[in-house]
């Protein structure tokens, strides 16, 4: 993105450009600094500020409903976020490099689950799993019941359109004449994936699975409906502590699921920057080397 | 409570609409048939966060060697629509509106009143809710009201219990910081219509316009309509009087540098009432533990630490012995109070949104 050398912008629109980033930068981050500000306060209510303390903090460890929903959340995020992540590519490389009977009609419907609201998206699973069982069960006289499987599975079917559209944008950007080039040096498609499209691809498909990550770590109205018997994930355990007064418990929980998000996307900035160091033509040039 | 109620409410139509065409017309549910102390598996519990004593639940699975699976729910559509698709709970805790729901549904057992001999133990208040006058489905959890929390420092001692606190701006005006009014349709129009004379549960649209006129005129004494901060912004004393739910009043004001000086009232005109109630759904594989464990639930010394613990009125009148003071004397005026429960309007619901929106706009 950086088009200018370290030169400090002088003109006052450059100036004030600058100004408005900052001010866009403070609303996004300063309830966040507040939040973990405040769990941090040795009060029972949010807003009022008493004296620091790790008192929430302690709360958590010690609240075993609040580890379970962490554990619930964690593996579910893990499962949904793996699958989505390379089927969400696959459909990519399929809507991208490949020409099919119905593509048209996929390709719209790859972004259906982004479009629909979430209370639909998740009445229509909780019908679906209902009624596959209730015949699953007519059948073979055995059904699976509601729970993680169920959240992985619906986690699963709205992020494989988050990846898609990802990856996609990448892979757009991406010169089909470098597979070509792959394949004149006797590469098979599998090898020409493997050793140059998905290293290129890399920083999209890893976007694509945080973002997935973040989506499933995020969900409360999908979840609670195809929830089950012991498996509360933790935003719909939290949205429920709203109904008595908010204690900073919520904050505690939040700056700790905050961190560890941070540190994931740390890791994978450093991954990328990796990736761009070991692969030499990273960032396609429009018209590299035209006529 | 009824927070999410209406963001919900077009979710809930769908899986209704969608799950009773799918599954036909419902069978009558037969009565379990249990003893008392009886187990026939593990307890698969669904009820709100944080909402009971996590000691309470160990010391039970001690008791009859079974195991307590619990999951949490953030509202009551979402608990009706894992039921209404055939998930297994063996109890779940819905409120006083969804109770009425679930019954005409036909997703609860009849309880066995055999097995439950502490239902004794219900307060009179709580042994003919409207929702199920003869305790056939469920019995009282909790309880709690939405009243007044007032300031006295910035109110002073004198006042009349009324809900002309925050609706007369005559009296309102003269408040440093003016008053909070929830920010919910059913609890702010709820409250204009008890003040104007009317039942909370009014259905006919004049008094609703003449409650929603009240509150226009009463805007100028509002300072905001809050239905989330309110408790804080009565103890940082940046209102007056705040109006609010019970459960968060009692924490808020335990909490303040100066409890003393405040109170929690339910105006002279009326309250509201809600209750959260256990009850079995018709799919529970494991009745007669469910049974057990609303029978060990309202046991005295049990509902007293269950209230101990969520800081809710209790249902229990034999707990009230083992109850801290406190909490006793704040749930205490209930007694001499007009209380009515919220029941569902239907299709009429949509007004109390339209004319809050209209008052406030």
């Amino acid at each position: 993105m950086s088009t200018t050398s370290g030169v400090r912008p002088k003109s006052p629109t450059e100036r004030l450009l600058a100004a408005n980033s900052w001010v866009v930068y403070a609303f996004f981050y300063a309830p966040i600094l507040v939040l973990i500000v405040f769990s941090f306060n040795d009060n029972n209510n949010v807003g009022i500020w008493t004296e620091p303390s790790f008192r929430w903090y302690e709360a958590m460890l010690d609240d075993n409903d609040v580890l379970r929903a962490i554990r619930t959340s964690l593996i579910v995020a893990l499962i949904s976020t793996v699958v989505a992540t390379i089927l969400g590519t696959m459909a990519a490389l399929a809507l991208e490099r490949f020409r099919f009977r119905g593509q048209r009609a996929y390709d719209g419907l790859v972004y259906l689950p982004i479009i629909i609201p979430d209370v639909t998206m998740a009445v229509m699973l909780l019908l679906f799993f209902a009624q596959g069982f209730r015949i699953l069960d007519g059948l073979i006289g055995w059904s699976p019941s509601f729970g993680i499987g169920t959240i992985s599975l619906s986690h699963i079917a709205f992020n494989i359109s988050f990846v898609a559209v990802v990856v996609r944008a990448r892979l757009g950007q991406l010169d089909p004449r470098l597979e070509e080039a792959a394949a004149d040096l006797y590469a098979n498609r599998w090898q020409a994936f493997r050793r140059v499209t998905l290293p290129l691809i890399l920083p999209g498909v890893m976007g694509g699975a945080l973002l997935a990550l973040t989506l499933s770590l995020d969900d409360v109205v999908v979840t609670s409906f195809v929830a089950g018997p012991g498996a509360t994930t933790l935003p719909v355990y939290v949205f429920g502590l709203v109904r008595r007064a908010v204690t900073p418990l919520i904050n505690a929980v939040s700056t700790t699921m905050l961190v560890a998000s941070m540190i994931l996307v740390g890791i994978s900035l450093g991954f990328q920057r990796n990736t761009r160091s070991t692969v030499p033509v990273t960032e396609p040039q429009p018209e590299p080397a035209n006529q | 409570m009824r927070r999410h109620r209406l963001l919900r409410a077009a979710g809930v139509a769908l899986a209704f609409a969608l799950v009773v065409a799918a599954c036909g017309g419902d069978d009558e549910v037969a009565a379990a048939d249990c003893s008392e102390g009886q187990v026939d598996g593990d307890l698969n519990f669904y009820n709100w966060s944080e909402y009971i004593d996590p000691e309470l639940i160990t010391a039970f699975e001690g008791e009859y060697g079974v195991d307590v699976v619990e999951s949490f729910y953030e509202s009551n559509e979402a608990m009706l629509a894992q039921l209404q698709s055939g998930v297994s709970y063996d109890l779940v805790v819905p409120s006083d509106y969804m109770i009425g729901i679930m019954i005409s549904e036909g997703l609860l057992t009849p309880l066995d009143r055999d097995a439950i001999p502490n239902l004794d133990n219900l307060a009179d208040r709580f042994k003919a809710p409207p929702y199920d006058p003869d305790l056939e489905y469920s019995a009282a959890y909790q309880w709690g009201t939405t009243g007044l929390g007032v300031n006295l420092d910035l109110v002073g001692d004198a006042f009349k219990p009324s809900w002309a606190l925050v609706f007369d701006p005559a009296l309102t005006s003269t408040f440093a910081g003016g008053v909070s009014v929830l920010n919910d349709p059913r609890e702010t129009m709820g409250a204009a219509l008890e003040y104007l004379g009317y039942s909370l549960n009014d259905t006919d649209i004049d008094h609703l316009n003449e409650a929603a006129e009240l509150i226009k005129n009463a805007k100028a004494g509002i300072a905001t309509f809050d239905s989330d901060q309110y408790d804080e912004s009565l103890v940082n004393g940046e209102v007056a009087v705040a109006h609010g739910y019970s459960g968060n009043m009692i924490v808020a004001i335990g909490e303040a540098d100066n409890p003393d000086s405040f109170t929690y009232i339910l105006p002279e005109e009326g309250a509201t009432l809600w209750i959260d109630n256990m009850a079995i759904p018709a799919d529970s594989a494991a009745p007669c533990t469910a049974h057990t464990f609303v029978n060990y639930l309202l046991d005295a010394e049990n509902g007293a630490t269950l209230t101990n613990w969520n800081y809710y009125g209790s249902p229990n009148a034999a707990a009230e012995a083992f109850i801290d003071e406190e909490v006793v004397d704040f749930y205490a005026d209930i007694e001499s109070a007009t209380v009515e429960v919220i029941t569902d309007t239907g299709d009429y619901e949509i007004n109390y949104t339209d004319k809050l929106a209209e008052a406030k706009s």
